[in-house]
């Protein structure tokens, strides 16, 4: 009795007691954030901080949408976001699948490659694409961010792609092949549907990094085509800053990355951590 | 295993027959990176060798290294210089400490860990510019939820203005990198510690040994390799961070937050971009020093 005891009291010190300093640390900002974004703004800047609203309010929620258009934004984040995430699943499918199922003469030498485009700088990167695209006239045009936003989701989801491609079994494919089919057609019946959740995940991925990105959208839209990060960070410079339409802007923006992010992380974080753990 | 290498022995014969699939199927995705990656450096690489001012575009044209050279005498690039390394180590440093302890908690057996886990990890998956944000709230000198946190424990007697004083910004800034940083290091390490195998600890148990001989002679060195690869993909995202310094502090007050990350978008900014690409490029041979030995290693496995 007095041995389970003081295990438990062992495991509360050791294990449930740094989780909860932890947890606390990590989860409060998202806590004040939304706590922020539902009290009135007489509470808000008052004299005692509170940490629950006495009265709640969700005026700030309309007042963004209603008077600051946040569905504008809103909008062309998905539109940038979807199509950065089709474009570079397709592109980096197909490489991935070469990676995976061939051998041939500057396989290593371009895998190397891919790995080591996760390396350059944003900022380098970011001010020859402004000069391009100042100089093909895509600046404030959505599909310049869709082009900027390939120098860090191909990389990226090509090394990804190429590990989930390499656990799936192959057998299948193989006597597919044996069978006759040809090789998009066992691409397409046999590798394509076992490989969709990984696909689906890697897509996840793509669109959370295209929907947070900034450095490149701040320079690349203008009124009418910013993002929501960077209609977030303006609301700073309008008003002074106004917190509560600030935060209630930050609630919006990463609830479909949270909501996207529960149903993917199983397969995301293996994809993630299969080249470290293996390589 | 892949199949080619396979079914290899039935191909001997035909070994040398050229095959174009793999080409053609890489080609998209390497027509996209050259167009975006490869062009862009070589023409960051030409700009830093113009005086390339966009608000003065009558004035562009060819100086050889003089970007450089004024790069060399520029005290605020020597102090972005500085600040980056410390920004680096200090914020790599913690997040690994702390992601490592996560990762430790996380791997332990109880109720609700799959929920815990997913949960610790959204900060990860949060924009660079509202994290930025919202501890630029939280760090407030007037309403901010620390100050107030702070005096009700008497730990201090009046509000800190903590963004915009130069002794506190950049401590500040880096408790913020280190928030964003922690659940990174928490997945890849947890990850690394689920494919330890249990046999390992159970001889340890029988020589008797504790927990901590167990997490120094088993546990750290199978997560060498790891450790390896998530602390250089850190130290580069970290390095070329720029959205949560931008948007807390924009690289104040008085450049005591200003990276060589955020100096260089700065200079974007206001489209001088022959000087920033100048220091870009620097910034990206200094990087280059980090991940090279990495690099070849994955060389020599293959």
């Amino acid at each position: 009795m007095t041995k389970t005891r003081k295990q438990m009291g062992k495991r509360i010190f050791i294990l449930f007691l740094p989780m909860l300093i932890l947890l606390l640390f990590l989860l409060f900002p998202f806590y004040w954030t939304f706590v922020t974004s539902i009290k009135p703004e007489l509470e808000l800047y008052g004299k005692v901080v509170t940490y629950w609203p006495k009265e709640m309010t969700f005026a700030s929620y309309s007042k963004l949408f209603g008077e600051f258009n946040f569905l504008n934004p809103m909008f062309n984040s998905a539109l940038v976001a979807s199509v950065t995430t089709m474009v570079t699943l397709t592109v980096a499918t197909l490489a991935a699948y070469s990676f995976s199922r061939f051998q041939f003469r500057g396989k290593k030498l371009l895998m190397i490659m891919f790995l080591t485009n996760n390396m350059f700088p944003n900022v380098l990167l970011l001010i020859p694409l402004y000069a391009m695209m100042r100089q093909l006239n895509l600046l404030y045009n959505p599909l310049s961010l869709v082009i900027a936003y390939a120098t860090f989701t191909i990389p990226f989801s090509v090394w990804m792609l190429t590990g989930y491609l390499r656990d799936l079994p192959i057998d299948m494919e193989e006597a597919a092949l044996i069978d006759g089919a040809s090789r998009p057609t066992a691409f397409l019946r046999v590798v394509l549907p076992v490989l969709t959740p990984s696909i689906v995940a890697t897509g996840i991925y793509i669109f959370i990094q295209a929907w947070n990105e900034y450095t490149f959208a701040v320079l690349f839209t203008n009124e009418s085509n910013r993002t929501i990060p960077v209609a977030l960070n303006n609301l700073v410079g309008q008003l002074g800053v106004q917190w509560d339409l600030l935060t209630a802007g930050g609630i919006i923006n990463i609830i479909p990355i949270c909501i996207m992010f529960f149903f993917a992380q199983k397969r995301l974080i293996e994809g993630m951590t299969a080249g470290a753990v293996k390589g | 295993m892949s199949l080619s290498s396979q079914t290899m022995p039935k191909q001997a014969g035909r070994r040398k027959r050229f095959n174009i699939w793999p080409y053609v199927l890489v080609s998209p995705a390497l027509l996209i990176v050259t167009f975006v990656i490869f062009i862009p450096v070589i023409e960051a690489f030409v700009m830093s060798l113009q005086r390339y001012d966009l608000r003065r575009p009558h004035k562009i044209g060819f100086i050889g290294m003089e970007n450089y050279a004024t790069i060399f005498q520029d005290d605020l690039f020597w102090k972005a210089l500085k600040n980056t390394l410390i920004w680096v180590v200090a914020g790599v440093g913690f997040q690994f400490l702390l992601g490592f302890i996560l990762a430790l908690l996380l791997n332990q057996q109880f109720k609700g860990r799959g929920f815990v886990r997913a949960v610790s990890l959204i900060p990860w998956a949060t924009p660079g510019v509202l994290i930025g944000l919202m501890w630029k709230w939280i760090y407030d000198g007037n309403y901010g939820v620390l100050n107030d946190l702070l005096i009700k424990l008497n730990l201090i007697d009046h509000s800190v203005p903590f963004l915009s004083q130069t002794s506190t910004a950049f401590p500040a800034v880096i408790v913020t990198i280190i928030w964003q940083g922690i659940p990174f290091f928490a997945i890849m390490i947890l990850a690394g510690l689920q494919v330890i195998p249990q046999e390992l600890y159970e001889a340890a148990d029988m020589d008797g040994a504790n927990s901590w001989q167990k997490l120094f002679w088993i546990t750290i060195p199978s997560l060498k390799n790891v450790i390896l690869v998530t602390l250089l993909l850190r130290i580069i995202w970290v390095a070329n961070s720029v959205d949560i310094i931008y948007s807390m502090t924009g690289g104040g007050p008085s450049y005591s937050t200003q990276t060589l990350s955020v100096y260089i978008f700065n200079k974007a900014m206001v489209l001088d971009l022959g000087y920033a690409s100048g220091m870009a490029l620097i910034l990206m041979v200094l990087l280059a020093f980090v991940a090279i030995p990495y690099l070849r290693s994955s060389f020599k496995e293959g």
